[in-house]
Order: structure tokens, then sequence, then C-alpha cells
């Protein structure tokens, strides 16, 4: 979710003018891109030391904080759109934190890398772990703590009581409609509260 | 990075009477500051520093060239540092009450009554919002009618938010660091054994001890013990003294000094017993006390924050239990409710409550990056100035008494 393309993609599901909250912001391109381009403004929620001071550099308001201890200093539905990008694969405690996601935003964007993705499927018959963009890291040396599919979230959406209001997904900057869950490396989904 | 190099502290006499939040009134008040770095034209580039407990206005510097000790933000303050005095225009104020210059308990009390005697416990109580108001006098003294940025630590952060709460529209960035919202009651308990060592120390004499030709030293010394005890954290007392012992083998003593860390405590206690005046120990830890602006908004601090017009950086430290990160917390919540430009972060550092005035890369290089921003925002302001140019207002009253506030570096 590094790439320009990708980032224009999921910028253009954001309204114009929208109260934003990223979770797991990164250096905060997204959120910068959202501000210079969309005129939107809010918060980016992001862990990690450097992280913190590039978002501080873009001159973006970022609240360093572990996502797996909540979202207890955001009231609810203080957010137009509350962003999630590349971040389930990392926390310990994911079903909280969709609920969380749809009580303080009005609108939910997640995306996850696509472990369904054929060259993951191929790697797997071969007998080997995937690594590729959307996964770059080896199976012994690795941030992510879970591997999940478009497929996959889709259900664990609706076990959380989040209704999904679209789908598709994303590989290299291109919106993939048809069989997403075999051709994105990426996932999105947008989603509500239930 | 360099120094600011030599510096030389100014005075000012605020021209009327301070009222004062306890409804007294400070008949006569000189304030002394320092300022490192040039008021730009517009004096649009000023940050004003506050002191905690026991600091003071010299923030950065000497005062000679071979001085050993510079101000107590020095690793902060200076050219190509990250408040940088290329850039900025930066001024430390001592606090009314304090005992480094500007009028407090050891200067002249102008009652007739007092016949020059110094004030001593006569003192007034001052609060946060008092500094925070002789601080405004000053800054309209300069010409000075919006900082660029207000920033302290601790009870300096207290001013800082106080800033942003009494003159919203003279505060662009307020930084907050090590600091909360109000003193919980452990930390209040604190404050009030300092104090009972004080006043109970038969030198004390109800606060008119230079009467008597004597200081409360014993009662500052334990004052100081238990206040540094509060700052360091378990694991940094561990790591500098663990359970080291002065001599080899055990005295088994109940007097001597046994362990290091107790010789590291009444080294301290020592040292601040000699500089540090014992009604000013007094007055600033109360002023911590009474510190809560949520007090006037039925304990809500998002209603007492929804005045504050500033964009905040709040900033704690993990293992400062005295400030605890929760507390910051409390400050970015209250603000994020109000939808303030706020940013947090809680810097992984063991050295305590002290760890805002260290130098960890992550806690400067944020810093950094921060003024990096608000200097930006000075230039946008200079341009857009600019393009719209009007006079600039200079309000009638208070003047210092020293001439201009530029090249005093």
């Amino acid at each position: 979710m590094s790439e320009r393309r990708d980032l224009e993609v999921i910028a253009r599901l954001v309204p114009e003018g929208s109260r934003v909250l990223d979770l797991g912001c990164g250096n905060g391109a997204l959120l910068a891109l959202l501000r210079d381009t969309r005129g939107c403004s809010g918060y980016g929620v992001e862990l990690d030391d450097g992280h913190v001071i590039e978002c501080a550099q873009r001159g973006l308001n970022v609240i360093q904080r572990n996502l797996d201890e909540g979202l207890s200093i955001f009231a609810d539905r203080s957010f137009d759109v509350v962003l999630q990008l590349d971040t389930l694969q990392n926390l310990h405690r994911i079903e909280p934190l969709l609920r969380e996601t749809v009580r303080v935003g009005r609108v939910g964007i997640v995306s996850l890398p696509n472990f369904a993705h054929w060259p993951n499927r191929l790697a797997v018959l071969r007998g080997r772990m995937p690594v590729s963009k959307a996964l770059p890291y080896q199976w012994y040396d690795t941030p992510n703590v879970r591997f999940g599919t478009l497929a996959d979230f889709e259900t664990l959406a609706q076990a959380s009581g989040l209704r999904v209001l679209d789908r598709f997904g994303l590989h290299e900057g291109r919106v993939v409609k048809h069989w997403p869950n075999l051709l994105a490396s990426t996932a999105v989904f947008r989603v509500e509260r239930g | 990075m360099g120094s600011v190099g030599t510096v030389i502290p100014q005075s000012f006499e605020l021209a009327t009477p301070l009222p004062l939040k306890s409804g007294a009134v400070l008949p006569a008040c000189t304030l002394v500051y320092e300022t490192y770095g040039r008021l730009n034209a517009d004096r649009s580039n000023a940050v004003l520093v506050c002191h905690a407990l026991n600091a003071s206005h010299h923030v950065a510097g000497v005062y000679r060239e071979d001085d050993k000790s510079a101000g107590w933000w020095d690793n902060l303050v200076g050219p190509g540092k990250p408040l940088d005095t290329e850039r900025f225009f930066v001024i430390g104020v001592n606090n009314p009450g304090s005992c480094f210059g500007s009028t407090g308990p050891t200067t002249p009390n102008p009652d007739p009554a007092a016949a020059g005697r110094p004030w001593g416990s006569d003192f007034p109580v001052v609060t946060v919002e008092d500094w925070v108001d002789a601080q405004a006098r000053l800054l309209d003294a300069l010409g000075i009618e919006q900082l660029a940025a207000v920033i302290g630590g601790s009870l300096g952060g207290m001013q800082a938010l106080s800033w942003s709460l009494r003159y919203p529209s003279r505060v662009r960035h307020a930084l907050v660091i090590a600091s909360a919202p109000n003193l919980s009651a452990q930390n209040i308990a604190f404050n009030e054994v300092a104090r009972r060592a004080i006043v109970t120390d038969p030198d004390f004499h109800d606060g008119h001890y230079h009467a008597h030709g004597v200081v409360p030293k014993r009662g500052l010394r334990v004052a100081r013990m238990i206040g540094h005890i509060t700052y360091l954290s378990d694991d940094v007392m561990a790591s500098k003294f663990g359970r080291q012992t002065l001599a080899g083998a055990l005295a088994y003593s109940t007097q001597d000094i046994e362990f290091q860390i107790e010789s590291y405590l009444r080294y301290q206690g020592d040292k601040f017993s000699e500089y540090f005046d014992a009604n000013t120990y007094l007055l600033i830890t109360r002023a911590l006390d009474y510190f809560d602006p949520a007090r006037e908004h039925g304990g809500d601090l998002t209603r007492a924050l929804a005045a504050a017009t500033a964009k905040f950086l709040v900033v704690s430290f993990t293992t400062d239990w005295r400030f605890s990160p929760e507390r910051s917390r409390e400050i970015v919540k209250a603000l994020v409710e109000n939808e303030r430009d706020v940013s947090y972060a809680e810097i992984d550092a063991p050295h305590g409550h002290d760890a805002f005035l260290m130098d960890d890369p992550r806690y400067h290089g944020l810093l950094r990056a921060y003024f990096e921003r608000v200097a930006a925002d000075v230039d946008a302001g200079r341009a857009e100035r600019r393009a719209a140019p009007r006079p600039a207002r200079v309000p009638p009253g208070d003047r210092p008494t020293t001439p201009s506030a530029e090249g005093s570096s």
C-alpha cells in the first residue's frame, strides 16, 4: 500500500473535505495526499517512532499509540472515514479493532494483503511460503502475525457485525473487479456498522 | 550545532500591579529574562520557553566563557539545535515567586511596614495563570503580539497549556511535554511531604528565616531528596546505583551512608539547599497543586480546552511515573474531542520524568521536525503579510527597562 497509484485509488474512496482517521498511518503519505488533494483533515495513529517523526515533518497530526490498545481516545462517530490499510496482519486483536473502526467512523476502509492471490497459491503448491511485493517478508522474519484472504475477510466482517458496502481487489495500482480473490495482491473493503 | 554563547540576563518592570488569581495583587514586579536569536521584522518568530520547578530564565548559553554549566535546556536551544536560534527568537523568563532574580520571597517587600525586609512567606500565592499573565506583559513590551510557539516541560508544560487557554490568539503552537492537566492525589502528596519537611525545620521561623540569619537547609534537603526520587525511574536508579555500597564491607550503622543511592541523594539535597529558596519551593509546589483548568468547567477537560486554538504537540515518556503518559493522553483526548490539531508522541526512554531534559534522539528528532513545521508556518505568515501589509500594533503600557530585544545573544 505504499505505491502512489494504490494510494490514489484509496484516496478516491474518501469524500472531499472528510474528517479522517488513519489507523497505522505509517509515514503519513496517504494522509498528506488526502489533505493536499481532497481537503481532508484528521489524525493518523502510528506506533513506530521513525514514522511519527516523518508525519511531523509532513505537518500532519499523528498520535503515537499501539492499536492493540484500542481507540478509547476517539468518540463515537467522530470521523467521516476511518482508514485501516494493511495493518490487520500486524495486530493481535483485530475483531475488537474492527468494531472500534465502525464505532468511531461512519465508514471504514480496510485493506489487507490477499494471501489467495494466485502467485501465493502457486508458491504454496510448490511447497514454499510466498515472498512478494505485498508480502515482502521471509516466513521466519516478518512483522505479520496472520495471513488472510479477500474471501476470509468477508466472513470476518459479517461475524464482527460489519456491513460490507463495497469490496474489490487492488493490484499494482489497478482496481481488480473480476475474480479479485485470485487476481489481486491486496483486498480492499468499504464497511460500516451493521 | 553550536551554543548561543555568552548571554546577559535582562530585566523588565511591570508598569502596573499584577492581579493574581487568588484575588491578591502583586504591587510591583520585576521579571528577569534572557533572549536568544533575533526577532524578525514582523515579530512573528518568537518562541517562549517556560521553566519548571527549579529552573530559571537561563535556558541556554553561558554567563562567562569559562562557565562550566550552560542553561538548563542548552541541548535543545541554540544555532542548528532543534529549537534553532538562527530561525527563532527564543525567550526565557524567570517567573514571579521564584528565586533567580524576578520578584519573589527573597526580594524586599514594598510594604512600608516591612521596612525593606524580604517578602519571605508574606509573598502572595502565585499560580500558573499568574505566571502566564506576567509573561504576556513582557511580550507586550517586546511588541510580540503572537508567539510562533510556547514550549515547556512538566510545570513548564502546564504554562504552555495555560497560554493556549488564556491567550488563544497569541499562540500558534503549544508544545506540552511530560506534563499533566492537573496533579494526581499522589503527586500532591509528594509535594506536601516536601513542604512539611521545610516548614517543620526549626530554622524556618514561619518563613522569615532571613531575619534570623538562617536558612531551613535541612527541610530543603529532604524536599529535594523526595522530589529527586520521583523524577527518576526505578530502572534508571537500579542501573545507576543498584545496591552498590560506598565501602566494600557493611558498617551495620543506621546513621552512616551505606548505599551509593543515599550518598547521591544527600549530595543532590546539599547542593539544592545552597541555592534554592525555601519559600519559593513552597510557592512553586503550590502552583503545581492548584493548576487544574478543568476545575472551572465542572471537571470537564474537553470543555476547558475548547478555548484553545493553537496547534499542539504533546509528548510523554514511558518511564515517567510522576507525569505519566496516561495524563498526557487526557490532554490529547480533550483536544481531539475539540477537533484541534494535535500530535502526540510517547517516547520510550528509560530516564523517568527527567527524560524531558535529555537529548534522546527520537525525542529531539521529533522536536526538530515539529519546529521545522513551526518555522514553515512563520515563513508562510510572513509571505502572506507581505502580500497584504498592515501596521504592526505595539500595545501601550509596560516598557522594558533594558534596550532592544535584538542582538541580546
